[in-house]
């Protein structure tokens, strides 16, 4: 049996506001086999952005334990972390504000390397930028252009080599498509693929949109007010979602294809807020099922079917 | 691609090859488009110029300071094209002479304000919390004293020199400083590439000083050049109150205090002193006018 | 010839931008007619040319830099660019209304959503102000919204009640033309999902014409009677829905449904588009799309393609169907 890289356990992340305590991430648990891809799916404000950072320990979490490599990364101190990063990366959404403006993309690439010291003379250090870049696809008489100069889709593959710059073992990819372009967003996602198979990298890929994670991930989580409410093989919760919640962002999606004229599940009201949250399903005031018993505690995550977990009392179809 | 192999093999790097226009190129070509900063950078240089060449080219002794009875009270002729004053000095070479108080106090009450309350500001907008309190509070306090009011204190205790004069200029513009630098660290501070290099495993001095510095420095300039000119101001207010620069050095404020007197019949004493003050400081906010907007990346579109 | 059914027409519309760095060739030369009570889909990529054209109908685009060249715009038989700015105020937000993508901008943070909806109808209607606040309430509660949060500022909504609310004073006049920029895309899904049923229902209630922009070919799906869809400022294909997805003829077409990750198919590899837009400022004298076309040919680099009508609401303008035997990959449906 594969090996897991990445294991969560009941990480949480709690924030203190004027209004009370924001619970962004929730006790959320799951685990990513060496060399797949677990997409984590939900809409804006269920956590899995802030998930992904906890994991990395960009954001400090509240409690919970995050196993990488078989070690707790959340006892490393300083300069454990620091060495530790450089096996676990991230590729930012926004490829306009992750790229620092003053910088050149010789420079933006190689401050890994630098900062690890990895290369230490200059000219080798120019060729490994010369070989990521190769790698990225980007051309390269762009080496000492600044990042305003290009668009969103080579910006974004800036991004990418300067995650790959380390040699990680394990991305955080953070909506990395959702800026761009559609033509481009299909070029990104072949990229990344790609980079996968040749590199053995290990992917938590971060998205709102289900279509795009289908394509891309061997397992899906999908959170909704900083908990896990369903988590499967990427084909069974298409194929057989159990979650209402699930089965409603499926719906949602919108087909260009004119034969799946189906009916769609219109969710009512709007995202409750994830701040003193009472004791019940998060789910429970836009549910269109629910009971007495969705309003009076919160639902465990348990597997309903091989490898399928459901946190619903009523999961769909069971 | 051959060009490069080739390129490559004589042993010029991919770097130098693909060299572009820096960002300070580029900031140069957005402000040469602005003609107002082009004169205002004109006239600044003119006049740091006289400033220099005064210093070897007049006599302090014979032509500033010597009073000469019979000379007194001229209006402005071939001889003395700006008049004499009630000593019978030559305002010309006065005037002339005068720019090199102005341009050294402000620049350097200038760099004063900003040691620091550039520092004082980075450090509260980077690491914030308890010391953001305390450095911004002490601001407050500090700003909430009249500009002028600090600055006649500071150059009533130490005695008024030249030296004091710039210290005393520079306390005063601290706390703008501080704000300044504090907003923009904090502007910077929570763009994603910021949060880049830390996942890349930057320490937080390599992430103040490569990357918060050079993104924070446009408004910081920007104040720098803005806050030279209401320094001149400033030190002139002082000289004018006789808390400056003491007589008979023919700084422009002092002259406008000489003046005072002799307004009614003798205008030209005062007004070219006035006007002198008004150039420079008007071509110095020209210029950081026009730094500013060659700096805004969103007003290249 | 003024056809009676035709909310808007436009015709051969050239607009361009004029900046130091060149002429920004944004809209080069398009054809629209929309019949009323019909929703059209405009699609394309950053940079087709859809926001300008819109702007344009609207006379809305800056100017400067922006100009338009040429061109005819008749909105319900008037023409739109001989009118003065009298005119176009009182047309502006009551024959025709534009909603934008960005909901958090569009509303004026220190009014009321109700004030700002009677704001449009006093504007344009012979309604007391008491009348007009009655008739914002009736709005919100068409779009979704309670009634008495008519009193509630923009702040304290969430980004899909702005847009409804955005909505609401779209249609606050019964406006005869919507122009839709993006709406959604600033939108969860699942408010995304509401917001558009919202839509397709209020077309319904007022017989209103739409046209709503985006790159988004499901949205157009679910939204849309009919399709253009615009690369470099120019319309390549337009039609029907059936014409243009299950009969689909341009390349620029078949790429942007092969990039689209297919909900259903996920072992089938996304085939993007290679290359990237061209520059506005310079464009080729041939097909603008001729570098990225998988079928280009020698005479796509030379001339421009003429537009061909495949039927009655079908046309393609492409070099490739001079040989009446080629065809493109993506199949008939």
């Amino acid at each position: 049996m594969a090996k897991n890289l990445v294991e969560v356990k009941n990480l949480k992340k709690y924030f203190n506001t004027s209004r009370g305590m924001l619970h962004a991430v929730d006790g959320v648990s799951f685990a990513i086999e060496e060399g797949k891809t677990l997409g984590v799916v939900g809409e804006s404000g269920c956590g899995k952005s802030t998930t992904g950072r906890t994991i990395l320990r960009l954001i400090e979490p509240s409690s919970g334990e995050v196993y990488f490599n078989g070690r707790n990364v959340l006892k490393y101190n300083e300069s454990e972390l620091r060495k530790a990063r450089k096996d676990m990366q991230i590729i930012f959404q926004d490829p306009f504000s992750s790229l620092d403006p003053r910088k050149t993309v010789n420079q933006i690439i190689s401050e890994p390397i630098i900062i690890h010291n990895l290369i230490p003379n200059k000219k080798d250090r120019e060729n490994r930028v010369l070989e990521l870049m190769e790698t990225v696809g980007l051309a390269e008489r762009l080496i000492n252009t600044y990042p305003h100069e290009l668009d969103g889709g080579r910006r974004q593959r800036i991004g990418i080599a300067r995650a790959l710059a380390v040699n990680p073992k394990f991305i955080v990819c953070d909506e990395p498509v959702s800026a761009l372009d559609v033509s481009i967003q299909a070029q990104i996602l072949n990229l990344l693929k790609e980079l996968q198979e040749k590199l053995s990298l290990t992917y938590m890929f971060i998205t709102h949109d289900l279509s795009v994670v289908n394509h891309f991930s061997d397992h899906i989580a999908v959170m909704y007010l900083g908990k896990l409410v369903e988590k499967a093989p990427a084909e069974e919760l298409f194929a057989h979602p159990l979650h209402p919640y699930t089965v409603a962002l499926l719906s949602a999606i919108p087909v260009p294809d004119l034969s799946e004229r189906k009916k769609r599940i219109i969710l009512k009201g709007e995202v409750t807020s994830p701040i003193n949250m009472p004791e019940e399903c998060r789910f429970a005031k836009r549910c269109l099922y629910t009971c007495d018993a969705c309003k009076d505690h919160t639902p465990e995550l348990r597997e309903v079917y091989p490898n399928h977990f459901v946190a619903c009392e009523f999961p769909l179809g069971v | 691609m051959e060009k490069s192999k080739v390129v490559s093999v004589l042993g010029v790097t991919a770097t130098k090859k693909y060299k572009k226009l820096s960002q300070i190129a580029e900031i140069w070509h957005n402000f040469k488009k602005n003609k107002g900063a082009v004169l205002g950078l004109i006239v600044l240089g003119v006049i740091t110029v006289i400033a220099i060449v005064a210093n070897f080219a007049i006599d302090y002794d014979t032509q500033i300071v010597r009073q000469v009875v019979s000379e007194r009270l001229q209006n402005p002729s071939w001889n003395h094209p700006f008049g004499t004053d009630q000593y019978g000095r030559d305002i010309f070479l006065r005037i002339l002479y005068g720019a090199r108080y102005s341009l050294s106090i402000g620049i350097v009450a200038v760099m004063v304000s900003l040691a620091i309350g550039g520092v004082l500001g980075i450090i509260s907008g980077y690491f914030g919390g308890f010391l953001e309190s305390i450095i911004m509070r002490l601001c407050d306090v500090f700003s909430s004293i009249p500009a002028l009011l600090l600055a006649i204190c500071i150059s009533t205790a130490f005695g008024a020199s030249t030296f004091v004069l710039m210290i005393a200029v520079g306390i005063v513009s601290v706390p703008a400083f501080a704000r300044v630098a504090r907003a923009a660290v904090m502007t910077v501070r929570d763009n994603e590439y910021i949060e880049a290099a830390r996942a890349a495993g930057a320490t937080r001095m390599r992430i103040m000083f490569t990357h918060i510095l050079p993104n924070s420095l446009a408004p910081i300039m920007v104040q720098v050049t803005m806050r030279v000119g209401s320094a001149i101001i400033t030190a002139s207010s002082l000289s004018f109150l006789g808390l400056g620069i003491p007589a008979p050095a023919p700084e422009w404020g002092s002259m406008l205090a000489e003046g005072r007197s002799f307004i009614r019949d003798y205008s030209y004493m005062t007004m070219f002193p006035g006007i002198a003050i008004v150039i420079t400081v008007l071509s110095i906010n020209l210029i950081g006018d026009g730094l500013r907007d060659a700096m805004d990346p969103k007003l290249k579109r | 010839m003024k056809d009676k059914n035709l909310i808007l027409n436009i015709e051969n519309l050239v607009v361009h931008y004029e900046t130091e760095n060149g002429t920004v060739k944004a809209v080069n030369g398009i054809d629209l007619k929309l019949e009323k009570k019909r929703a059209i889909g405009l699609v394309g990529e950053t940079g087709a040319g859809k926001t300008t054209s819109a702007l344009a109908i609207l006379r809305l685009v800056p100017d400067p830099p922006g100009v338009i060249k040429s061109g005819i715009i008749e909105l319900d038989g008037e023409n739109i660019l001989e009118k003065n700015i009298k005119e176009l105020e009182k047309i502006r937000g009551k024959d025709i209304s534009m909603i934008f993508q960005d909901p958090m901008t569009a509303l004026n943070p220190v009014f009321t959503v109700g004030e700002q909806i009677a704001e449009s109808i006093i504007l344009h209607e012979n309604v007391s102000s008491s009348e007009a606040n009655e008739s914002a309430k009736e709005m919100l509660e068409m779009v979704g919204i309670p009634g008495h949060r008519a009193n509630d500022y923009p702040h304290q909504f969430s980004g899909g009640m702005k847009q409804r609310v955005v909505i609401a004073i779209a249609l606050a006049c019964h406006t005869k033309l919507l122009i839709a920029d993006e709406p959604t895309s600033a939108l969860d899904v699942t408010i995304q999902a509401q917001v558009l049923e919202l839509m397709n229902n209020l077309k319904e209630k007022y017989q209103t014409s739409l046209i709503m922009i985006t790159h988004d070919l499901g949205i157009v799906a679910e939204v849309c009677d009919e399709v253009a869809v615009m690369y470099a400022g120019r319309i390549v294909e337009k039609g029907t829905l059936k014409d243009v997805f299950n009969m689909t003829k341009h390349p620029y077409t078949e790429g942007l449904f092969n990039s689209l990750p297919n909900v259903n198919d996920r072992k089938a590899k996304l085939l993007p588009i290679p290359g990237s837009m061209p520059d506005p400022t310079n464009l080729s004298i041939g097909c603008s799309f001729s570098p990225r076309c998988p079928y280009v040919t020698d005479k796509c680099h030379e001339q421009k393609p003429d537009p061909i009508w495949i039927s009655d609401t079908h046309m393609v303008e492409c070099s490739a169907y001079d040989d009446p035997a080629f065809h493109i990959v993506r199949r008939e449906r």
